[in-house]
């Protein structure tokens, strides 16, 4: 089986995030999506379930972004691609799709594995955008993931606010996953070692044959104000001398909850 | 004034709330075409009405239950057909797969997860807040028609009755939709509470809360209150509530005007999915934990102390 895994580059989270002048996200200092790492996990188990299985990571992004595949590779896997290229700056989420799909179409995968969202824009789009740009079926949001033993097959297991859901598709598919699928493992030093050492192509918009005029500054959405929410303002904090429950009581009366 | 495609979300009988602020917002664009599934019944079709459809469209078929993706080819020909200035759905999982199906059929723009919605010169201006809820910003779609995926409780829905007319339209199912099946659906049980998206109070409970059964503590606050249940990720993973309550970022997001936060130390995931809440109120045992940076009121203690008390006080003061 030939596995996919798509993979983004994208800031810190957990640091303030900078904007460009063109309201950009400034992705300096970036790292491999949180959520990314669970569909690499993914991948990682179906190796070793189902042996001779080929995965390759695959992002779209600036130079910086190969550290995401480095550590991808780190965790396991195969090969990377790398599609960089200048007209690619600025892209939203169906310019990505573009060109990733674009980059499927070369890779030819039967299965296609996404995280749920991105950590940083968090839209979900970009999976059901190249299920449609190579009408794949497309099982997203997975909590869960099992292959028919014959291969052809995959049924996942959805969970929304309202129901369960049971899904199934034949191969090729794409599959999405939450970060209820199974915690991402660590690469170890033997593998940030091998990961050096495997194969990580650089491929460009000429090279997949899609115009540059339809990505970066063609994106389809424009954004004209970014502000910082207001810090909130301090709070009342009490420590519990035994009358805890009832000054809180007492806070939530004068708010008109009680 | 162009059409403006509502699409109502998956109804069985009922409209649900989300579609009725989507109607309430779509009016601001346009004049409102709610877009459902199935042969919805007199009291839908005069619901829909009631909130501003001017139009309502049926796609009739037995097959969306199991095909969903056959919903967006269904949607696709009636928007080549009407042309409209926007497309609202809501920011639900579904929903956000449709628009980006929609996106590239359409070649429109997506926004995703808006809290509001404005008529502008150029098209809908939208706003959005990115980044854990850190950032407001204001976005429009410059190509194609402009698809935009609403948060529930985005807007109050407000009435503005019509009588709808009502227009149908039949299902084909081309090859590409019968891919992805639907082998099973369970619905979950009502509990009986308000959904955690659309109730006016939260109340989530952590992993402090040591166990299933002291989310007991949890449910009577939420129900002293007339309240929806929450819970951290660290609660769900270890199985003592149901992920469908996980708020945060890969949970769901809620905007309430009041959630409290007991025995969660808040995480920026967590913080993700609550942060915008009118007032947030915060009981943990450790006065550095995170949550109590974004509390307006804070007890420093045990919440075995601190929440059977806050209950018992509430039902004091009612009686
Ligand atoms: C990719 C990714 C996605 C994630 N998505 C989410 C998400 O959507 N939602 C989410 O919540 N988390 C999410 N997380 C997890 C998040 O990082 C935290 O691990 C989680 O929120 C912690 O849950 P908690 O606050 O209940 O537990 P802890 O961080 O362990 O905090 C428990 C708190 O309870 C307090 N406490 C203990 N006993 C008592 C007592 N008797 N009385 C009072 N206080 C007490 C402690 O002081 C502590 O502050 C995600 C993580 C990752 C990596």
């Amino acid at each position: 089986m030939k596995i996919v895994v798509c993979v983004k580059y994208v800031p810190d989270m957990s640091s303030q995030p900078r904007f460009t002048a063109e309201h950009r996200v400034d992705r300096a200092g970036g790292q491999l999506s949180e959520l990314d790492e669970y569909a690499v996990e993914q991948a990682l188990r179906v190796v070793d379930a189902v042996p001779g299985t080929h995965v390759t990571h695959l992002t779209v992004g600036p130079p910086a972004a190969a550290e995401a595949l480095r550590k991808a590779l780190a965790m396991g896997g195969d090969a990377a691609v790398h599609v960089s290229d200048e007209a690619i700056a600025g892209s939203d989420a169906p310019a990505t799709a573009l060109i990733l799909a674009a980059a499927l179409r070369r890779l030819e995968p039967d299965l296609v594995l996404c995280a749920m969202a991105s950590t940083d824009s968090g839209t979900s789009l970009v999976p059901a955008m190249l299920a449609e740009h190579l009408e794949l079926p497309q099982l997203t949001f997975a909590g869960e993931v099992t292959f028919e033993p014959t291969g052809g097959t995959v049924r996942v297991r959805r969970d929304t606010a309202q129901e369960v859901r049971h899904l199934e598709a034949a191969l090729p598919a794409v599959v999405s996953v939450t970060d209820r699928i199974g915690e991402p493992r660590y690469p170890s030093f033997k593998g940030i070692m091998a990961a050096k050492k495997k194969s990580l192509e650089t491929w460009t918009l000429a090279d997949l044959g899609v115009p540059a005029d339809q990505v970066g500054a063609a994106a389809r959405t424009v954004v004209d104000e970014i502000t910082a929410r207001p810090a909130r303002a301090a709070g009342t904090i009490v420590p519990d001398d035994g009358e805890g429950g009832r000054l809180l009581a007492d806070f939530l009366s004068t708010q008109k909850f009680i | 004034m162009s059409g403006v495609l509502v699409l109502v979300g998956h109804i069985a009988g009922q409209v649900s709330r989300s579609s009725l602020e989507l109607l309430t917002l779509a009016r601001r664009l346009g004049n409102p075409i709610a877009v459902c599934a199935g042969t919805a019944d007199d009291e839908v079709v005069k619901t829909l009405g009631r909130y501003g459809a001017e139009r309502v469209h049926l796609i009739e078929s037995d097959e969306l239950e199991e095909y969903p993706v056959a919903w967006v080819r269904a949607v696709a020909d009636l928007a080549a057909d009407v042309q409209p200035q926007a497309v609202l759905t809501e920011s639900t999982p579904d929903g956000r797969e449709i628009a980006a199906r929609l996106a590239v059929r359409l070649g429109g723009g997506v926004l995703t997860d808006a809290v509001d919605v404005q008529a502008g010169p150029l098209g809908p201006v939208v706003t959005q807040w990115a980044f854990a809820a850190g950032y407001t910003v204001t976005s429009r779609v410059v190509r194609g028609i402009p698809i935009i995926a609403v948060k529930s409780n985005a807007v109050v829905p407000a009435e503005a009755p019509v009588t709808p007319s009502i227009t149908r339209s039949g299902l084909q199912l081309d090859e590409a939709a019968r891919r992805t099946r639907v082998l099973s659906r369970t619905v979950r049980e009502s509990t009986g509470r308000p959904q955690l998206t659309e109730a006016d109070i939260v109340v989530s409970g952590g992993r402090g809360l040591g166990g299933a059964e002291q989310f007991e503590l949890i449910e009577n606050l939420a129900d002293a209150l007339g309240g929806a249940v929450g819970a951290s990720r660290a609660a769900v993973d270890s199985g003592w509530y149901a992920h469908a309550h996980q708020v945060g970022q890969t949970g769901v997001t809620v905007s309430p005007q009041l959630y409290i936060a007991v025995g969660i130390s808040g995480a920026i995931q967590h913080r993700a999915g609550m942060q915008t809440s009118k007032t947030i109120v915060a009981v943990n045992k450790d006065p550095d934990a995170p949550i109590f940076e974004l509390a307006d009121y804070g007890v420093v203690g045990d919440l075995f102390q601190v929440m059977p008390q806050l209950v018992d006080e509430i039902a004091r003061r009612r009686a």
